[in-house]
């Protein structure tokens, strides 16, 4: 059966696809356009590694199709620095040493800029449940949510 | 390896032709369940029917009789529209209760349901505020009460060419208000042991008009508990309506044993959620007096 060609917008940028049916919108994104930033945790939308912001909204790239991403909007980890410029929430990671293998980072970075988008100045506990659907079998989340919620308080302009 | 078909219906009617032409092609909402059984081993449809291009499956509407809200509306758009958590906050913490942030940016009332899991977060509060599903097929359209739906663990109503296109919910009655409360083992991220739905009217004096209890996880399909409704009516929730009303819920639940509960410990819940539910109700519709 002939491929799909898929056309959307990926990091701001127009980007097209070639995808069967079947094949998850983190599929194509990691094996069609080399954008491996995004990681594979369990393919069934329990951990969070694969999150990406699809139209504006968190979701599990592993449980989206890749042809559903015709003429929409793809966001993803490698949009996140402007160049060489960590957004807040990177750079927080590194200082607070929020990470230890790395593989649900890019994840959590996704969905940790999503809440502070929609909370700007939330509470750690606002910040947990938010970020619970993103499994981190490293740190015991600590240094992940001192990481957010100073990242968040560096975007508010509040003296650290 | 068949290759699964993507198909991009824009009409209701173009997708009830899809699938009255192909038992084996699947409705495409969220994915949050289907995409997961596939995954994890369940045998690849011949065609995926993606019902989020059309529009009237991804709207909500919100007037004087009530609501329409169609299909495919993710959970995260339905709590955070203001107007529909003010109207029916039960059905809203119902929601936000599903799965993930990122889960919640897909998942749909209609999988919720359509999934015909016993635990599904949505039934019973979809059933408490008296919701009917609207389902279009091959004969046109026909609606029905929610708790009618699912005739099993994985079973419901639909025939082949049928699929939900959407929900209708009344505008609350004055005085009234809706509760949902779900018992699990952590505070999230997990499969309800029960969970209790609970709408409550009050008259003018503040005594129980009218009441729907509907209870999930504890029988094949969500239930309507009818006798725990009726020891809430007439009375203003003093302790013996409301332990009645637990008893009944006791005694309706039906559950199994599984690594989440026990059938007496769900039992047990099932009156502990009712009678705090029924607290929440009652408390909300004190305040939209």
């Amino acid at each position: 059966m002939a491929k799909l060609h898929i056309e959307t917008r990926i990091n701001g940028e127009p980007a097209e696809f070639l995808c069967t049916g079947q094949q998850s919108l983190l599929d194509a994104l990691r094996d069609a356009l080399g954008l491996t930033g995004t990681k594979e945790g369990c393919t069934t939308g329990d951990c969070g590694a694969c999150s990406v912001m699809l139209d504006g909204r968190l979701v599990p790239s592993c449980l989206v199709l890749a042809a559903e991403v015709q003429g929409r909007t793809v966001d993803t980890i490698e949009g996140v620095a402007s160049g060489d410029q960590l957004d807040p929430v990177q750079q927080k990671f590194l200082e607070h040493a929020a990470l230890q293998c790395g593989v649900c980072t890019p994840g959590l970075i996704v969905a940790a800029r999503a809440l502070l988008e929609k909370n700007p100045d939330p509470t750690e506990t606002e910040a947990r449940f938010f970020l619970a659907g993103n499994l981190c079998r490293c740190t015991g989340y600590d240094k992940i949510i001192r990481a957010v919620l100073d990242a968040a308080a560096e975007m508010r302009g509040d003296a650290a | 390896m068949l290759s699964t078909r993507y198909e991009v219906p824009q009409t209701v009617e173009q997708a009830v032709a899809l699938l009255a032409a192909d038992a084996d092609a699947r409705v495409l909402a969220g994915g949050t369940d289907l995409l997961v059984q596939l995954r994890t081993g369940a045998p690849a449809p011949t065609a995926f029917v993606d019902i989020k291009r059309i529009p009237a499956m991804m709207s909500v509407e919100i007037g004087a009789e009530g609501m329409r809200c169609g299909a495919a509306v993710p959970a995260a758009e339905i709590y955070e529209n203001e107007a529909l958590c003010s109207l029916w906050p039960g059905l809203a913490e119902a929601t936000d209760l599903i799965g993930s942030t990122q889960i919640q940016g897909r998942a749909t009332w209609c999988g919720n349901l359509c999934n015909a899991s016993p635990a599904a977060d949505a039934v019973p509060a979809l059933i408490a505020v008296g919701a009917q599903v609207v389902i279009a097929g091959p004969n046109g359209e026909r609606t029905l009460a929610v708790e009618d739906f699912c005739t099993g663990p994985g079973q419901t109503v639909l025939d082949q060419g049928e699929l939900v296109t959407g929900f209708r919910i009344p505008a609350p009655a004055p005085r009234s208000a809706d509760a949902y409360l779900r018992f699990i083992p952590r505070s999230e991220m997990d499969i309800a042991v029960v969970g209790a739905g609970v709408s409550v009217v009050l008259d003018a004096n503040g005594a129980v008009s009218a009441a729907r209890v509907a209870l999930g996880a504890v029988a094949p399909t969500a239930l309507v508990v009818e006798d725990a409704a009726n020891a809430l009516i007439g009375s203003n929730l003093d302790d013996v309506a409301l332990d009645n009303a637990a008893a009944a819920a006791s005694a309706a639940a039906n559950p199994i044993d599984d690594k989440r509960g026990t059938v007496e410990y769900r039992r047990r819940v099932a009156g502990v959620l009712t009678k705090r539910a029924a607290k929440i109700a009652y408390q909300r519709a004190q305040e939209r007096g």
